[in-house]
């Protein structure tokens, strides 16, 4: 398969949160705020990555028995990379993310690409299946938090766009309205481009 | 913090509940719900596995990373903890108790990828509770849990008779009860604010 292929394939037909269903809990977390977004999306695409590449490498010296917790650890290493960068650089953004960079190394994305892809197959195509995949996700980040911090703050990445009239929405700040964005988001590409008739 | 345990308790059981006001949990939340007898044994081995290892990670963390000064390593240890204390359940049921084996058995290994387990741990560092703070935090977040996946359970079995469009079946329509559902437990806010 060719590069290009690879990453079109992780990045939007078999996306991982709207084919796979998977990396859901910081993908509804996180979304309240673009900038907040973006950032976990940067942070998610450099793990998945170089987590990706790393495991490519040593997948033919990883007995099959422990090679879960091989992942594990890889992933973990990189996501106190991604942690202490950020407490060291935008320590607002760390705090305002909290708990939910050290969660990148239970998102379900990572264990199923370096399960499905990394596990199998060379280090180039897999840190580009890395990439993809984390593209993806950054998209779907950036969608919901776009709708959330619109309606909800009137604003988008922090710049008001909405004037003095805008009554902001407190239900988009709040937990329900990223549940039911994300399930709009996936009813809508299911039936526009995967053809599931209604 | 100098909330009481009790009153935490409760606020992780309703007013922040894991999994509808944080979002802990959701991979497991959403493939294991089809049945209410299997959601059931996941949550029970949830707040099993939250209970202990809250207790066991606080005491690795103020006893060991502390003392050391190798806070950073924080997220490697916690999840070592958790996989570790996992497995040694999984034996210990295994030797002692069979028929709980065969029950609960296949949900174990599922539980160490589940990210409310290491998200309680990481939020109760963050908020600085107490030891007892942690473990009634962390056994309320598990009841929490349970009581959402049994509702979705429950309510998706009776969603299998009814028409739903054909892009909502499975996630889709999963995530709007949800939504709902957290709906619902917003009304519980006023009670107690423990962010």
């Amino acid at each position: 398969m060719k590069l290009k292929d690879i990453f079109i394939t992780s990045a939007f037909t078999e996306n991982s949160v709207w084919r796979q269903i998977l990396g859901i809990c910081s993908a509804l977390a996180v979304t309240n705020l673009m900038k907040n977004s973006l950032i976990m999306g940067l942070g998610v695409i450099f793990t998945l990555a170089f987590a990706n590449l790393t495991i490519s490498f040593i997948r033919n010296w990883t007995p099959r028995s422990v090679r879960m917790m091989v992942q594990t650890l890889v992933i973990a290493s990189y996501v106190i990379i991604v942690d202490i960068f950020l407490k060291a650089n935008m320590p607002e953004i760390s705090k305002q993310l909290g708990p939910y960079v050290g969660l990148i190394i239970t998102n379900c994305i990572l264990m199923g690409r370096a399960e499905a892809f990394a596990s199998q197959n060379k280090p180039l195509d897999s840190f580009i299946d890395g990439i993809g995949a984390g593209v993806g996700y950054t998209l779907v980040l950036l969608v919901i938090s776009f709708i959330r911090e619109l309606f909800g703050f009137g604003s988008i990445f922090g710049i008001q766009v909405m004037g003095d009239w805008w009554t902001p929405w407190s239900i988009m700040v709040m937990a329900p309205s990223a549940f039911f964005i994300l399930a709009m988001l996936i009813w809508h590409i299911n039936t526009r481009f995967y053809k599931a008739k209604v | 913090m100098d909330i009481s345990a009790f009153v935490l308790f409760w606020a992780a059981i309703f007013t922040s509940n894991i999994l509808l006001t944080n979002f802990l949990g959701m991979c497991s939340y959403l493939s294991v719900s089809k049945e209410i007898e299997s959601s059931f044994g996941l949550g029970v081995a949830v707040i099993f596995v939250l209970t202990a290892t809250s207790a066991l990670n606080w005491l690795v963390y103020h006893y060991i990373l502390v003392p050391f000064d190798i806070v950073y390593l924080q997220f490697i240890v916690f999840i070592i903890v958790i996989a570790a204390f996992v497995q040694f359940l999984e034996l210990l049921i295994e030797r002692y108790a069979p028929a709980l084996y065969y029950t609960l058995g296949i949900f174990l290994p599922l539980i160490t990828v589940n990210c409310a387990i290491l998200g309680v741990s990481l939020f109760m560092i963050i908020r600085s509770y107490n030891f007892i703070q942690s473990i009634a935090y962390g056994a309320g977040s598990g009841i929490g849990w349970l009581l959402a996946i049994l509702m979705l359970a429950g309510i998706r079995r009776k969603l299998k008779e009814k028409m739903v469009p054909i892009g909502l079946h499975g996630a889709g329509i999963s995530l709007i009860i949800t939504g709902i559902m957290a709906m619902g437990f917003i009304g519980f806010s006023g009670i107690v604010q423990i962010q």
